[in-house]
């Protein structure tokens, strides 16, 4: 789909190109009553793109619990916000850049973040923390090295420049993800509550500026590209793919708080995707107004572009503003202070049409509530693909048998050195960490923790997901995300307060992708009921298949919560020799769908461990109350490689650098495969104070979880030492350390200058 | 007494100073904005860190033809101090007012972790509260941060006892490990040549209070309150 060039007249032929279906161009003759126009045209086409219109999960999002006391925001505007005391919002939500990422990996992940910092600063919350949530394939294949470096280079050189520190993510590496990365990132702002700022368009005569960088016929249709599957000619992609500048929306996120802080504006939306389009469409019809846009006043970079381009551009960097008449001078006062332009192309209206002018003549008239309010919905036949049932059922129980000492110590170390499991410190020390002055733990523990202004709270973010155990089973999947995400905040200190997600799956009209949809939303509204953590916005990402086929549905869920002291943060990893080791929670025969299973049988199968949300909330509880009292030296989590895996963690990051430990684990008719390795849920390591230990296991007693001590954490530099199921993975503390530390420079490092 | 942050489109450590300044000093701060052509009184001029018209051509190559820059470099020229802190350095070594320029770190990768400094000197207005041979921990974080120089240079600054800061271990010694992007001579920091212009590419700014990691940068701020008070007696 060219802009400009010679095109096919007006029909369902020319609507078929522009993504729109039969049936949704027999509605758009209904709506108007006549043909459309080609601008016309090009607003449904966008408006009604899976992207800006949610049509295939939107019945499935409405099932999720969306209030609860915290939640100040739900779904619906820039960003979900959520109070965390002391009159302070927080601002926050996540957004996927997978197509594009694919494309062109270093403007594709800065874009993204550029998105994602505009939705929360449209809200009138500074950006305090960026998270990135990565998939790519295997790093033994040179195009997943690329598409990491660049994703890297790109999240890292937008949010630094900016000026926004990137304090926590997660990276997984999987074969299904080899040409269709995943790139999702998350934000933090904070808001005063009184200065919260909503994008709605206030009374009929109020006057719509364009504000920021000047529009250009870059990223035209990137909203229905994105809701595509990418082909083998995706390349061609590359001129739909935006090109971010960081320091033009460093001054533009100056300009639009300091608009906000001097309440010139009555609403705010970022022009993202589908551009000046959605933002219109979007502003009015959630203030059941209209719009009228004249597209030759809107300021261009380049000469002689059409309406049609001006409507659907996706040049990054601008804003649409509404403000009140008189104060345009005002806010063009602020805008040139920074640097940047601000022109009156538009008004808001009481009639409820969107209707865009070129001069005199009017190009596009439509109604609003049908475009955007009651935009088409699909829903699909929805059937299990018997290829993961049969996976699912494959039996797992035998493959737990470690045949001696040195099979176990070995399995250990290949899971160590596995790129999902190993540290991501060669991907976070490219990311400025401590910029603002907030950060209180930074990347590598279970979730980072920032100040929260000059209150003494505390708020702590993680992002979570496991594409593995959602394809093998969507539900418990799904749900197994949030309880995780719940319990890295819990380790951390911090009351888990609500979610923000980011759906990424393949094509929906696929009966088995649409059934992991539907069953993965269900599983995470079970969850977020459970935990008492609701959903304040998100973000879905279908389509993500090549012709090698569909992703692993990978559901991921950003959630944030609150400390009410932030100095009692309880870090990850051991702090002191001599302190006792416990796990809570129980261990049983479960290695289905494990990195053990996936990395050392190479085996992807069997039933995700069992999960019991009753039992996570009592986790969630026990760990809060615990940090609380100042009990706890350090928790961790147990997930992906078991228990072996955390304690090293544990061990390899302790304070003071690699220490030793001593420690037994048991669980009856538990093989020593799944004592070591199995990702059994509701499980965390625990270290406290000797005199603490009782204390510590009644406090668990109380809340009927099973506690056991385990060990006790070594000397600096000393031995790894592991017993169970009869045998013991012995390693030296420094060995481990070396094989988790050097797993991504060791896959990256020749890569080194390649690129600049 | 009172700090002037100086900002140019772009800055994004302008906060980081400022609430050292206030919160870790209990001092007055304001803000400079780059037009302007005085500094207000200001006793100490700080050139924050980010990204100065985005870095575009050079790191602080554009920054320094703001028309604020004409004021420093009077105030410098008159004794005063002012203190550049990453991009802020860069831009007082493109505005010739301390010697050699920054480099892609030889890596040519953005870093972003804690480092070690050893201050070599604690006779300039930003190290008087240290001892020298101090050692101290506070975050670095920049793509072009290099310290580069002829030799001839090298040797004078060295001579002069103008080389303020150099990344060493946590021991204290200057390794080739212990320098993380491939400076000259494992330099930090330097003096200008009447010792009142500093420029260092570790944040100090973001190593004021304890539950950031480090206080040990809040002695660069408090040197200069000191110096200060010291000049007024």
């Amino acid at each position: 789909m060219t802009a400009g060039t010679a095109r096919a007249a007006m029909g369902p032929e020319l609507a078929a190109e522009h993504g729109l279906t039969g049936e949704e161009w027999e509605r758009i003759l209904e709506i108007l009553g006549r043909e459309p126009t080609l601008a016309e045209l090009g607003v449904f086409s966008a408006m009604w793109s899976e992207h800006c219109s949610y049509k295939s999960s939107r019945p499935l999002l409405r099932t999720l619990p969306t209030d609860g006391p915290a939640v100040v925001q739900g779904p619906g505007e820039n960003a979900g916000v959520v109070d965390v005391g002391e009159g302070w919002g927080l601002a926050f939500k996540i957004e996927s850049h997978n197509h594009p990422s694919a494309v062109e990996p270093y403007q594709g992940a800065a874009t993204g973040s550029g998105g994602i910092l505009r939705d929360v600063f449209t809200m009138g919350a500074r950006p305090i923390a960026l998270f990135d949530s990565l998939r790519f394939g295997s790093l033994d294949s040179p195009r997943s090295r690329y598409l990491l470096d660049g994703v890297v280079r790109g999240v890292g050189d937008y949010g630094n420049c900016v000026g926004i520190p990137t304090v926590g993510g997660e990276t997984v590496f999987d074969p299904v993800y080899e040409r269709n990365p995943l790139v999702n990132v998350m934000c933090l702002g904070l808001v005063r509550l009184d200065r919260l700022t909503r994008a709605g368009t206030g009374a009929p005569g109020n006057v719509v500026m364009a504000v920021g960088s000047r529009t250009g016929r870059d990223g035209i249709h990137g909203a229905s590209f994105a809701s595509e599957e990418l082909g083998e000619e995706t390349s061609d992609r590359r001129p739909q793919v935006q090109v971010g500048d960081p320091f033009t929306e460093k001054l533009l996120l100056e300009a639009t708080l300091e608009l906000i802080e001097r309440d010139l504006v009555v609403g705010i939306q970022d022009m993202g995707a589908a551009g000046l389009t959605s933002s219109a469409t979007e502003m009015a019809e959630r203030a059941d107004a209209g719009m009228e846009i004249d597209a030759s006043r809107v300021p261009v970079r380049e000469t002689g572009m059409t309406p049609y381009e001006i409507l659907l551009s996706e040049s990054q960097e601008r804003m649409l503003v509404v403000v009140e008449p008189g104060r345009e001078d005002d806010v063009r006062e602020v805008l040139s202070r920074w640097e940047l332009g601000a022109a009156v192309i538009g008004r808001v209206t009481g009639d409820g049409v969107f209707r865009v002018r070129d001069g005199q003549e009017v190009v596009a008239e439509i109604p609003l509530r049908p475009l955007v309010g009651e935009p088409p919905t699909c829903t699909y036949e929805a059937e299990e693909s018997e290829e993961t049932a049969r996976h699912r059922s494959v039996d797992t129980s035998e493959e737990g048998r470690l045949g001696s000492d040195g099979e176990a110590r070995e399995a250990l170390l290949t899971l160590l050195d596995s790129p999902s499991v190993a540290s991501k410190r060669w991907i976070w020390e490219q990311y400025d960490t401590t910029v603002g002055t907030n950060t209180v733990v930074r990347p590598g523990s279970d979730a980072a923790v920032l100040r929260l202004a000059d209150t003494g709270r505390g708020i702590a973010a993680t992002v979570d997901g496991n594409g593995r155990y959602v394809q093998l089973a969507p539900r418990r999947g799904a749900a197994i995300a949030v309880a995780e995400a719940a319990r890295n905040l819990a380790c951390s200190g911090a009351r888990p307060l609500a979610i923000t997600n980011c759906l990424n799956f393949g094509n929906p009209t696929r009966p088995a992708v649409y059934h992991q949809l539907r069953e993965a939303v269900a599983g995470i509204g079970e969850a977020c009921r459970a935990l008492g953590t609701p959903v304040t916005g998100g973000n879905v990402s279908l389509y993500n298949e090549t012709p090698a086929g569909p992703i692993y549905p990978t559901p991921v869920i950003g959630m944030v919560g609150v400390l009410g002291d932030v100095t009692a943060r309880v870090p990850s990893a051991f702090r002191s020799p001599g302190d006792v080791v416990l796990l809570v929670g129980t261990t049983r025969e479960e290695l289905g769908a494990s990195e053990f299973l996936a990395r050392i049988r190479g085996k992807v199968a069997g039933e995700p461990p069992a999960l019991d949300l009753e039992e996570a909330a009592r986790l969630v509880e026990l760990l809060v109350e615990a940090g609380h009292e100042g009990l706890l030296r350090s928790a961790h989590d147990v997930s992906d490689g078991g228990a072996a895996v955390a304690l090293a963690e544990c061990a390899i990051l302790a304070e003071g650098g690699p220490a030793g430990l001593d420690a037994e684990l048991e669980g009856e008719g538990v093989s020593a495969g799944a004592l070591l390795f199995g990702e059994s849920q509701s499980r965390v390591v625990l270290s406290c104070r000797p005199e603490d230990a009782g204390p510590l296991g009644e406090l668990v007693g109380r809340r009927s979880l099973p506690v056991r001590r385990i060990g006790t954490v070594g000397e600096p530099d000393g031995t790894f030492r592991l017993r169970a199921g009869g045998l013991t993975v012995t390693a030296g503390s420094r060995e481990l350390a070396a094989a988790y530390d050097a797993a991504l420079p060791r896959r990256m490092e020749h890569e080194a200058g390649l690129t600049t | 007494m009172r700090f002037g942050i100086v900002r140019f489109p772009g800055s994004n450590c302008d906060q980081d100073c400022f609430k050292s300044v206030t919160e870790g000093l209990g001092q007055e701060a304001f803000y400079l904005w780059h037009r302007q052509t005085g500094l207000e009184g200001a006793d100490v001029i700080l050139l924050p860190g980010g990204f100065a018209y985005g870095d575009y051509l050079r790191a602080g190559a554009i920054a320094r033809f703001s028309p604020i820059m004409k004021a420093v470099e009077a105030f410098a020229r008159r004794g005063g101090p002012v203190l550049g802190i990453c991009n802020g350095f860069q831009i007082l070594c493109e505005a010739k007012l301390l010697p050699g320029a920054l480099a892609r770190n030889a890596g040519l990768r953005f870093l972003s972790h804690d480092v070690h400094l050893r201050v070599e000197r604690a006779d300039t207005p930003f190290t008087s509260a240290y001892r020298e041979g101090q050692v101290l921990r506070m975050p670095l974080s920049h793509g072009e941060g290099r310290y580069v120089a002829d030799g001839e240079t090298l040797d004078r600054l060295e001579g002069e006892g103008r080389v303020v800061f150099r990344y060493v271990d946590e021991a204290g010694r200057a390794t080739d490990e212990a320098n993380p992007n491939g400076s000259l001579r494992s330099i930090a920091g330097v003096a200008s040549e009447g010792r009142n212009v500093v420029g260092l590419m570790p944040h100090p700014d973001r190593a004021y209070d304890r539950v950031l990691g480090s206080a040990d940068g809040l002695g660069v701020f408090r040197s200069a309150l000191e110096a200060a008070a010291g000049a007024a007696s």
